[in-house]
């Protein structure tokens, strides 16, 4: 039933001519959906089912290059899933996989099948940018839309992609969504002036309510940390442990802690040497990988003995 | 509690300094003023030497008083400040030497430009067209034809090269790209002429020989000006960071309207500037017009019908076939070059406030 109206939405998309249409009818028919989930958002905040994410024998290509060799994972509803590994072991290919950013890389390709909710995203027939409206994206860098307030960088999403949409509800989701990112008392005075003017935590935070504002099922964060100090760090890994609650999320991590601290599911990926495709090594619950890894490698890396 | 012995401390804050001064360097520094004393006391020089040679002219004496300005500095400061100052010290005495070479002959041409056309200059000049005028009548119908004609390339070519442009850095992929990139280059190097020639050939095809229009003169410019604007533009886009365009991916938007509403907002700012930079480079075209607009005295207003006038093609004219009063003619055409200075720099000027206006920071 639910995997039908996916297909629904993917098709819908992708017929061309009349996208500009039919995307307001997503979103005439989104209002509602998101309406009520809001309200269920302030009484039982768990209500909310997203999505879930499978991964079925996931071979990456760039080029000649084989990057990630034979992943099956599930990345599970309302759970944070984090994907640690070395550098260079393809996790955020992986990642970049799940929502078709892979194939944007020129020569890059992709085998194997990766499900939304029992539909597979690379099957024929199927937009990838619809994928990308289901499953969104934080990257590494802060990257607000430097011509835009912070206002329209919130609204980006619906202004592209929503067709026309009245302004009051514009308001509404602007503000649900930067309260969301619990970046609205911070610029509530400030909603016209420049996104680039924000500090890097409130730039990410910024690119976060971006990413929510278009109500996807799944979140997407390639170490979205990574370049903040401390203090933001904790910021938004407590806004990560909040929105679980509506999204799906799997997030790539160096940060070992931030693994442990943030996480349901940890999978940790490796590479026997350089020039070899990465592997999954191992999935499990956070606190298991953390303390009885399965694996000898796993035991290493997360201990500090690797390499 | 021996103190130290004083010679010792004066040996190690006497090496420190040294150390600090620099290797080679004998601890002086050259006043604030010497480069200036160096260049003036070189031109001095110079300048007699010359003439006692009987050689005198401004511009010899400004070349070789560079040189040996740079000697000197170099010389003066060598003894006193070390021979790594004394180099930094040449060096930049000659790059501001090359810099103040490059810069000579433009204002030697400003100044000549604006003392022989300021007399010509009136409100007749802007005001009146030389229609059956003997010896006085204006510019005005070669300014109105200059801005029409140019109107029109512009309309013509930003479309077709910020198109392609866009092509070729978002879309265009392997050896397609690549022959483009090539013929663009080419595009860039063809005569003035050759492009006049052909807007005339293309519109002697369906009107027959003979036909002079403001039209077929924007043609000719926009198969000069597209190359420029494409090559602007492409490096104006490639600069726009990818992580804006995933960004916009990743909300779900198609590629079309990343670049309409991420990847062109971002670069707007640069692509003016392109655009300024090439309408200044056609604006002041003689050549093609001459084959494609004619020689016309009145005013023509329709780029569609009959000839046009243009100041680079008026200005040639003035000073090829002078009137009664030849030189009430030439102070004409140097105000026509004037004229065409002036909206050039205007041009410049407006692109100037519009990328300081829209520019964004990019990282």
């Amino acid at each position: 039933m639910e995997g039908r109206k996916l297909r629904d939405m993917f098709g819908s998309a992708s017929k061309p001519g009349t996208e500009a249409e039919e995307g307001r009818n997503t979103m005439s028919q989104a209002g509602p959906v998101t309406e009520t989930s809001s309200q269920s958002r302030g009484a039982a905040a768990a209500a909310r089912r997203a999505k879930t994410l499978e991964a079925k024998e996931v071979n990456l290509y760039y080029g000649d290059f084989h990057a990630v060799e034979d992943v099956s994972m599930t990345i599970e509803p309302n759970k944070v899933t984090a994907l640690i590994g070395s550098s260079g072991c393809g996790k955020t290919t992986f990642l970049r996989s799940l929502n078709r950013m892979h194939e944007l890389t020129p020569g890059a390709s992709v085998k194997g099948s990766i499900q939304l909710d029992g539909e597979d995203v690379y099957s024929a027939g199927v937009d990838p940018v619809a994928v990308r409206r289901l499953v969104g994206m934080v990257f590494q860098q802060p990257n607000p839309f430097p011509t835009m307030s912070i206002y329209d960088n919130v609204a980006a999403g619906l202004d592209f992609n929503a067709g026309k949409i009245r302004k009051a509800d514009k308001d509404e989701i602007v503000e649900r969504s930067l309260r969301g990112a619990h970046l609205w008392d911070e610029v509530k005075d400030r909603l016209g002036r420049p996104g680039s003017g924000l500090s890097g935590g409130q730039q990410q935070r910024l690119c976060i309510a971006r990413a929510t504002a278009v109500s996807p099922e799944v979140l997407l964060m390639d170490e979205p940390c990574s370049a903040l100090d401390p203090v933001a760090t904790l910021a938004i890994e407590d806004l990560i442990g909040e929105l679980k609650k509506e999204y799906t999320i799997a997030i790539v991590t160096h940060n070992m802690q931030q693994a442990a601290r943030a996480s349901d599911n940890t999978a940790f990926f490796n590479l026997d040497e350089s020039g070899k495709p990465g592997h999954l090594v191992e999935i499990g619950a956070t606190e298991d990988i953390f303390t009885k890894p399965k694996q000898k490698e796993t035991e290493d890396y997360v201990s500090g003995r690797f390499g | 509690m021996t103190p130290p012995p004083a010679d010792a401390a004066a040996l190690s804050t006497g090496s420190t300094r040294a150390l600090l001064a620099g290797e080679g360097s004998h601890g002086g520094t050259l006043p604030g003023w010497a480069p200036w004393a160096a260049f003036v006391g070189a031109l001095a020089v110079c300048g007699l030497l010359e003439t006692a040679l009987g050689w005198f002219t401004i511009a010899l004496m400004l070349v070789f008083g560079a040189l040996v300005a740079i000697l000197a500095i170099y010389a003066w400061s060598r003894p006193v400040e070390g021979a790594r100052r004394a180099k930094d010290r040449a060096v930049t005495m000659a790059i501001v030497a090359a810099f103040g070479v490059s810069m000579a002959p433009l204002i030697s041409l400003l100044y000549e430009v604006i003392k022989r056309g300021a007399h010509g200059i009136s409100w007749e000049f802007f005001t009146s067209d030389s229609r059956g005028v003997v010896g006085g009548g204006g510019a005005e119908h070669a300014i109105v034809g200059t801005l029409v004609i140019t109107a029109c390339a512009v309309a013509i070519s930003v479309p077709i090269g910020i198109m392609a442009a866009i092509y070729m850095n978002e879309y265009g992929r392997g050896p397609l790209r690549r022959a483009l990139t090539f013929f663009v280059d080419v595009m860039t190097g063809i005569p003035s002429i050759v492009a006049g020639l052909f807007a005339y050939a293309l519109f002697e095809l369906f009107f027959g020989p003979g036909i002079r229009m403001g039209i077929m003169g924007s043609i000719a410019l926009s198969v000069l000006m597209i190359p420029i604007v494409i090559r602007s533009a492409e490096e104006v886009l490639k600069i726009v960071p990818q992580h804006l365009r995933e960004a916009s991916y990743a909300l779900g938007t198609p590629k079309w309207k990343t670049i309409v509403k991420v990847v062109l907002p971002t670069a707007f700012a640069g692509l003016v500037t392109g655009v300024m930079i090439a309408t200044a480079r056609i604006i002041g075209e003689t050549a093609p017009l001459l084959v494609t607009t004619g020689v016309v005295d009145s005013l023509n207003a329709n780029p569609f019908q009959g000839r046009m006038q243009n100041l680079a093609v008026y200005a040639y004219n003035e000073y090829r076939s002078p009137g009664v009063m030849k030189q009430a003619s030439y102070d004409r055409a140097w105000a026509a070059a004037l004229t065409l200075i002036a909206i050039v720099m205007i041009l410049n000027v407006i692109a100037r406030l519009v990328y300081r206006r829209y520019k964004t920071e990019i990282r």
